[in-house]
């Protein structure tokens, strides 16, 4: 069964968004409004975010034709476009619920099927929110014991390097972080405009965040042939060019990397780190994968632990940001949008300026905050819940990485797509082969050749990937980011599927010929 | 750095730069790091707070190495920011919590405990939260009490509900990013049920953190242009911080018209129209914004007005966003809570299908009060739907509204039924809470007015009272001395003296030469009583002193 044609896809992606926005250019005109296109924020005209783009907003379509009794050659659309672990079928940990549902309606302190490990830390949790209410709000900057909670956490995990708490913001999820530190830092017009170094592939929301900022994006290329490794020569020769009509000031790293995987060698960070220290970089580092590394030779080392055994020339001086989030890991925890960063050696003044700039908005919500805390000051050996905690746990990251072997497996056995191993995060970004009359056709429909084969892979198995153009990726070459998060045994018939499709997909353009 | 940063932080960095010093002396550098590890964790736990604190920060110049400039620094740092202020969480509250602090370590004051009226943080004053909304978000988080017999079957069919909304039935999936649907479609119904009727397609609903964040992405929609055509943004004077701050943020120009303080801070139509020929001038005024009922001012619109400022923005083409976060907070005999978007929509086709309006709620006031929980609202009435597609994108970057949010807010919209078992508990807290708000609205109004050189407008809504406040020349004279605003000067003489924190109205505008401050009426009754006596005697003392 073969969906709707090319151009077919191309016409209802135009008949979605685009129909309607020119229905409304004519509605707009006739009734002069205020805020019109042409009148639009440029800078939010400028903002694209491909995890949920016109793809996705195509995939719910079809998801609601499908509801409504329409057919297709599927019964069912597979979201593997987002890391959103829960609504893929992982459960949540147990504990941390009940941390959560405690906190939320504490009556259940009096409840005995609730463990005392849960209840104490609900109490606790409680006892630092005002009237001991989830539904007051906190200070700016997030709950004082969580905060301090986070730093321990952050001790332990980094072998010692101190870490103060009063440098721990929670935040509502990792990207509000993120938008924020970028907000600070983006000044200067012209050739003193800001400059952000981001890897490409990225994670959309920096280029999006760079956009409606209006700072300059500054590209550096992650080495496909290695792995997704990041060259350090390759910094370099993206600094210079930059230098040229920007003042780049900010690097971003994502370790591991979303969407590409690889996960950066110690080596590698203090590559990265002697090169900020030299450029007079500001690091921000995204380190929201941290607890997602399968592949057995690699660790996850945090860029601060790494910075701090560099000696005090680069930790005194060095400012640093690093993120993490409730959403990943092996928590998934999307929803409750919880998070938080820690800033180092930020200028005190700047750092009271950042703190006034997030009061603006009174603070990152109660319940992520709480879920944040059980993140990090989970169930310990000696405490009842650990056995089922810590059972959940390894239940979670040992299929995380098992998809990750089966996914590159059975891609790298396609002809035409190569994928590099998912060393960590929760993405297979590999590259496809997508032959010169595809490319043709896409171009003479306004796309990108790699939005072409996602809409019909979309379209003709139900399955719902990002184009890597949506990521950035060197010219000519074409990929698409898919989640490794469907339960196994799903994921195998979804990679089946990708699989016919793609074969399908090759025939069909190069048997035209 | 900045002189006074660096004096403040001394003592800790020559701290830290001894060791380092010792070190790179005597050590080889990879040990010399080790060694410094461990002298610092034994430092740590062994210093005080104050000599912690600079051992990995603030450091930099004195740390015995090459000097290298920060990169961001105030002068590096994006200038709008630096323009941003903000006073509900301003410098009164940062001395407020070091206040708690030092009565914490045993340091003696004049009072035992810090009384934060700054902020409407209802839970934080002793505000019991709604037990159903409660049960109901317990069940969502944590599923298996669903099975619990003791939860009332009404909370677990909205549970249940909601979870089916979510994907993989879990809080823990992103939703769409406008919302979950489902919850869009009950807020619509919702808002239909409020207006007598009028039509609310659930399109045209965006949840959001809070109200906060809704009208941050509609100011930043609104703002283009470069000198004359840069957008102008009408808020009222005074007004919520959060306007000023983003405007100032987005480098979009404040245009300021003012409330009548001697009418019940009411709205003027003629003040409308000053304020914008005389900005039209400078820049391209493009929205007006609204609060009613009004922060701080607590006045509530009366139809007519409403009616007048939707002819005036009709007329002169502006963009309407109104902030109705305090729609059910209304006290006063006679006033009543009219929403935009129903006179809007009572005016006829003329202005129903023209004016472009975004109205504003949240979870965090009337009844409610769960600030913590970020959930709120936004619903757009007449945008381009090529506008609309682009709010939708911008949205998207932050993924979604925290759920737990969302979930509440659905429980806010779609509340007990008369048939339901949860009901009349439900009606008998909610009755309570804004009865004892009404309460203490009149009962602040009254005290305040007592005093002497106090003169407090009704509280016909909301949660504040903004009362003005006369000050003594020398009392003013002492301040401009001292840089802060007179009261701002009045208002930390308050905080020491009685551990009373609240927000002086230089924070939200207010005439020359009028001072005010703004308080929240949300401590218990009796706390409230004391607060009241505590201001009116340190009023009278501080009136004596100066005079």
């Amino acid at each position: 069964v073969k969906g709707p044609s090319v151009e077919k896809c191309g016409q209802m992606r135009f008949i979605t968004a685009e129909a309607k926005a020119s229905a409304g250019r004519l509605e707009g005109k006739l009734r002069e409004k205020t805020l019109t296109l042409d009148t639009l924020n440029p800078q939010v005209k400028a903002v694209e975010y491909a995890v949920r783009g016109p793809i996705v907003i195509k995939a719910g379509e079809i998801e609601r034709y499908l509801e409504e009794g329409g057919t297709k050659p599927f019964s069912e659309v597979i979201k593997a476009n987002i890391g959103d672990a829960h609504a893929m079928g992982q459960k949540p940990i147990t504990f941390l619920r009940q941390v959560v549902a405690l906190c939320t309606f504490p009556e259940l302190m009096d409840s005995p099927s609730f463990p005392e490990d849960a209840k104490r830390r609900a109490r606790r949790i409680l006892q630092g929110c005002g009237g001991h209410s989830l539904g007051s709000y906190s200070a700016s900057p997030g709950v004082e014991c969580i905060r301090k909670d986070i730093a321990a956490y952050i001790e332990q995990r980094d072998e010692g390097v101190p870490s103060d708490w009063e440098n721990v913001y929670l935040t509502t999820g990792a990207s509000d972080g993120i938008m924020t530190i970028l907000r600070l830092l983006v000044s200067g017009k012209d050739s003193s405009r800001t400059g952000v170094m981001i890897p490409i592939p990225q994670y959309p929301l920096y280029s999006a965040a760079i956009s409606e900022m209006d700072a300059v994006q500054v590209n550096y290329y992650l080495d496909e042939d290695n792995c997704w490794a990041l060259d350090i020569n390759e910094l370099h020769r993206s600094y210079q060019a930059a230098k040229q009509h920007c003042q780049p000031r900010v690097i971003c790293i994502i370790n591991p990397g979303n969407p590409t995987g690889q996960v950066q060698s110690k080596k590698c960070i203090e590559e990265v780190l002697h090169f900020a220290y030299e450029e007079n970089l500001f690091v921000m580092s995204d380190e929201v994968y941290q607890d997602n590394v399968y592949a057995p030779d690699c660790q996850f080392h945090s860029f601060k632990k790494v910075l701090y055994e560099m000696g005090p020339e680069y930790f005194n001086s060095v400012e640093l940001v690093s993120f993490h989030s409730t959403s990943k890991g092996y928590t998934g925890e999307c929803g409750f949008r919880g998070g938080y960063m820690e800033v180092i050696n930020m200028d005190p003044e700047v750092k009271a300026q950042m703190v006034k700039l997030l009061s603006v908005r009174l603070c990152p919500p109660l319940a992520g905050q709480a879920a944040m805390d059980v993140i990090v000051n989970p169930p310990q050996p000696e405490e009842h819940t650990f056995k089922q905690f810590h059972q959940e746990k390894s239940s979670v990251l040992g299929a995380l990485a098992e998809k990750a072997k089966l996914t590159e497996k059975i891609l790298n056995a396609v002809p035409g797509i190569k994928c590099n191993p998912v060393q960590g995060a929760m993405y297979a970004f590999p590259r496809i082969f997508i032959p010169p009359k595809a490319v043709e056709e896409a171009k003479a429909l306004g796309m990108q050749p790699d939005m072409l084969y996602c809409l019909r892979l979309l379209e003709e198995t139900g399955i719902c990937v990002v184009p890597g153009s949506g990521f950035g990726q060197k010219d000519g070459t074409y990929h698409f980011r898919m989640t490794i998060l469907p339960s196994i045994e799903k994921l195998k018939v979804l990679l089946g599927k990708v699989r016919d499709f793609h074969i399908g997909f090759l025939k069909e353009y190069s048997g035209l010929e | 750095m900045n002189e006074n940063a660096e004096s403040l932080f001394d003592t800790d960095s020559r701290h830290s730069w001894n060791i380092q010093r010792f070190l790179s002396y005597h050590c080889k550098q990879s040990s010399a790091v080790l060694i410094h590890s461990i002298l610092i964790s034994i430092i740590q736990r062994f210093t005080p707070e104050i000599l912690r604190k600079g051992i990995h920060g603030d450091t930099m110049t004195e740390n015995g190495c090459e000097y290298r400039e920060r990169v961001l620094t105030m002068d590096t740092m994006n200038p709008n920011v630096k323009r941003v202020e903000y006073a509900v969480r301003g410098p009164i509250v940062q001395r407020a919590v070091q206040i708690e602090r030092e009565l914490k370590m045993g340091i003696k004051k004049p009072f035992t405990e810090v009384i934060r009226a700054n902020i409407g943080d209802c839970h934080a004053m002793g505000q019991k939260p709604i037990t159903f909304f409660r049960q109901v978000l317990a069940l969502c988080s944590y599923p298996d009490l669903l099975e619990d017999g003791k939860f009332p079957e009404d909370a677990k069919s909205r549970a249940r509900r909601i979870l089916q909304a979510c994907g993989g039935g879990s809080l823990g999936a992103y939703s769409t990013s406008q919302g979950i649907e489902m919850i869009r479609q009950d807020i619509a119904r919702y808002i239909e049920r409020r207006d007598g009727g009028i039509t609310c397609d659930p399109d045209n609903i965006y949840l959001s953190t809070g109200a906060s964040d809704a009208i941050v992405t509609m100011l930043k929609l609104l703002v283009s242009g470069e000198g004359m055509s840069r957008t102008g943004v009408m808020i009222s004077i005074p007004q919520y911080p959060l306007y000023s701050a983003t405007l100032a943020e987005l480098g979009a120009v404040q245009i300021s018209y003012y409330l009548d303080e001697d009418n019940c801070w009411s709205l003027d139509i003629s003040e409308l129209r000053r304020a914008l020929q005389e900005a039209k001038k400078h820049c391209s005024p493009r929205a007006l914004c609204i609060i009613n009922p009004g922060n701080p001012t607590g006045q509530v619109q009366s139809r007519q007005c409403i009616e007048g400022v939707i002819r005036f923005a009709a007329a002169e083409k502006l963009f309407l966003m109104a902030d109705e976060v305090y729609q059910d907070n209304v006290y006063a005999d006679g006033c009543k809570f009219h929403s935009f978007k129903k006179v809007l929509f009572e005016m006829g086709l003329e202005y129903s299908e023209k004016v472009e309006l975004a109205s504003f709620h949240s979870t965090s006031k009337c009844y409610m009060g769960e600030c913590g929980f970020r959930g709120g609202y936004m619903e757009v009435v007449n945008l381009d739907p090529e506008v609309k597609v682009q709010l939708t994108k911008l949205v998207s970057v932050r993924l979604c509204p925290p759920v737990p949010g969302q979930a509440l807010l659905d429980v806010v919209v779609n509340p007990p039924q008369p048939d339901e078992p949860s009901y009349d508990t439900f009606i008998k807290e909610r009755t309570d809470t804004l009865a004892t708000l009404a309460e203490k609205a009149n009962m602040t109004q009254e005290i305040l007015n007592q005093v002497p050189g106090i003169k407090c407008n009704p509280v016909q809504g909301a949660m504040y009272t903004f009362p003005r406040i006369h000050l003594p020349p020398k009392a003013i004279l002492e301040a401009k001395e001292k840089e802060q605003t007179p009261d701002m000067f009045y208002c930390m003489k308050l905080l020491e003296e009685t551990g009373i924190c609240l927000v002086p109205g230089s924070g939200f505008g207010q005439r020359d030469g009028t001072y005010h401050f703004r308080m929240t009426i949300l401590p218990p009754k009796e706390k409230l009583k004391i607060v009241l006596a505590k201001i009116k005697e340190f009023h009278q003392h501080f009136m004596a002193q100066y005079s």
